[in-house]
């Protein structure tokens, strides 16, 4: 049975239809990518996951549970986390504070320090900034803080909302490592990219959404040789 | 001189401290929903109210100050769950609308309730005697005021800084979306920011009532109107703002007071001027100066407005 099951899934904004009915799943410990267009309603689909918009109609079902009617804050606790689109660190916090707010709901101190030293390992330039202002971060160090943050709730489903959005190339290669990482770690990655290339080359399973339809689906080998997809979302990339 | 200038400067800062504590809760306010709550002026007249009938009915006093204390705080939970949480959606000027709202829905309660006569407020032992500090004679809770107000910010600044939930509160502060994403109860979260804030208005209304000795259902406006500026002065959202904010505004208007008679002493004017008159009005003209240079107030950040 997949962990995650979304099933006719529709979102509306006022009178706009921005998810049309969307069915996919995420099988448990895979990494499973959504590409699109921009406004083709990728991030719509996370922060519907998420609890942060109403649906319309449709079901969400994770491990085996109906999480429609749950708030954000239950849908943490039920073990997903979003890095939102856009980095969203807390500003007025330090880097310090910004990871332990990501434990906020773990109660075990000794653990979430211990959870604190592996980001920081895994990020050191974040350890250099500690005591820093996240505000004060540069785009790309807040981008690895948001990062660390959602992996801080130490989630079963981690959703990365373009989690490489304005990240120099090395880091974002660091990024796509660490989603590695956290894949052989047993975390299930539900993954939104720009950079459709990188994220096929890493995904088990990936969708294509299309103005709030998904029209194309397949492994991640499947769609990188799909011409279809080769036209519309690697131009360049993939020669 | 001094002695002409001190128990003016000495009651500016009491008045000073009580402003501060009620501006502590027109700045958290604003700073986690955005929101002029223009009812906590009069949630403090009521914490006064409340006293007086409690202590009418017999309940001994010193079991009256802790339950004024808590009905004040569980006052300031329910209407923000009544009043404004229905409104959380809806545009920032709703909720600033249903403030005033539930200002003279108190207003009016209380002049219902006490046919519109001044009440005496109870003489609370100890803090009601007479001192006499550096020549001055006065109450001691002018006295006390400074200290306790200064020992309650620290408190508040320690817990915003260095706990669970004050973190949580900077969180939510900035933005509830996110704040949410990280299991944040963001409806809690602001609950306990009414609670503190509403709490220790009414320690504010026992410091301030004890010094003017009765409540009537518009007591709260003019203390409230000041905290106001005094937050806005410091710099609305900012909690240390608020609190310089309130002790210049306090002793400002208080040497205001005393002006005629400090510069008959100094030889500069022959008879009375009618300068206190003005003390109202200093306040706010202080404050529309500070605004004209620093338009985010003493502490104010650049950038109040939400991402
Ligand atoms: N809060 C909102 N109110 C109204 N319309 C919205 C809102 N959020 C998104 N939309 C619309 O819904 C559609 C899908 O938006 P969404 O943010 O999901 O796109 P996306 O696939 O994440 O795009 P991008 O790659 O640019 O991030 C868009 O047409 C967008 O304009
Ligand atoms: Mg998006």
């Amino acid at each position: 049975m997949s962990m995650l099951k979304v099933t006719d899934l529709k979102v509306n904004y006022g009178g706009i239809e921005a998810l049309k009915g969307i069915s996919f799943d995420v099988e448990q410990g895979q990494i499973v990518t959504l590409i699109g267009a921009n406004g083709a309603g990728k991030s719509t689909t996370l922060r519907a996951i998420s609890g942060l918009v109403k649906t319309a109609s449709g079901a969400i079902n994770f491990m085996g549970r109906d999480i429609i009617p749950f708030n954000a804050q239950q849908v943490v606790a039920e073990g997903i986390a979003l890095v939102p689109e856009g980095r969203r660190v807390f500003d007025n916090l330090t880097v310090l504070e910004n990871l332990k707010i990501g434990a906020y709901l773990r109660p075990d101190k000794d653990e979430v320090a211990a959870a604190i030293e592996d980001i920081f390992q895994r990020f050191p330039r974040l350890k250099e900034r500690e005591w820093q202002l996240a505000g004060t971060l540069s785009g790309g160090e807040q981008q690895m803080l948001a990062v660390g943050r959602a992996m801080m709730a130490r989630p079963k489903l981690l959703m990365m909302d373009e989690p490489s959005l304005g990240l120099a190339p090395l880091v974002v290669r660091d990024i796509f490592s660490i989603i590695r990482d956290l894949k052989s770690e047993g975390i299930t990655i539900l993954l939104i990219e720009q950079n459709a290339n990188a994220a096929l080359r890493c995904a088990d399973k990936a969708y294509v959404l299309e103005t709030g339809r998904i029209t194309i689906s397949g492994t991640g080998e499947e769609l990188l040789a799909d011409q279809r997809v080769r036209d519309a979302y690697l131009g360049s990339a993939a020669r | 001189m001094w002695n002409t200038v001190f128990p003016y400067l000495l009651s500016g800062i009491s008045v000073g401290g009580q402003y501060a504590l009620i501006a502590i809760g027109y700045t958290m306010v604003y700073g986690i929903l955005r929101l002029i709550n223009f009812a906590h002026g009069d949630v403090f007249m009521v914490a006064g109210i409340i006293m007086v009938y409690m202590a009418a009915s017999g309940v001994p006093l010193w079991l009256c100050i802790p339950l004024v204390l808590a009905l004040t705080a569980l006052i300031g939970f329910t209407i923000e769950r009544v009043a404004y949480k229905p409104l959380r959606n809806a545009p920032r000027m709703s909720a600033m609308i249903s403030a005033i709202g539930v200002s003279y829905a108190l207003q009016n309660l209380v002049l219902y309730i006490t046919g519109g006569l001044n009440q005496l407020y109870p003489t609370i032992p100890w803090i009601s005697q007479s001192v006499t500090v550096f020549g001055a004679t006065t109450k001691i809770v002018t006295v006390v005021t400074p200290f306790l107000t200064l020992l309650l910010v620290i408190a508040l600044v320690q817990l915003i800084n260095h706990t669970k939930i004050g973190m949580a509160m900077r969180a939510v502060s900035r933005d509830f979306e996110t704040s949410q994403l990280m299991g944040i109860r963001i409806n809690r979260v602001i609950s306990i920011t009414f609670v503190i804030g509403t709490f220790l208005a009414g320690v504010a209304s026992i410091l301030y009532f004890t010094n003017y000795t009765t409540v009537i259902q518009t007591s709260g406006a003019m203390p409230g109107l000041k905290a106001f500026v005094a937050a806005v002065f410091g710099g609305i959202g900012s909690i240390p703002g608020a609190v310089v904010g309130a002790f210049i505004i306090g002793i400002a208007e208080n040497i205001i007071k005393g002006l005629d008679i400090m510069l008959f002493k100094l030889g500069l004017i022959h008879g009375p001027l009618g300068l206190a008159t003005f003390s109202d009005a200093f306040s706010f003209a202080l404050l529309i100066i500070i605004l004209a240079v620093k338009p985010t107030g003493l502490f104010g950040e650049k950038n109040t407005d939400k991402v």
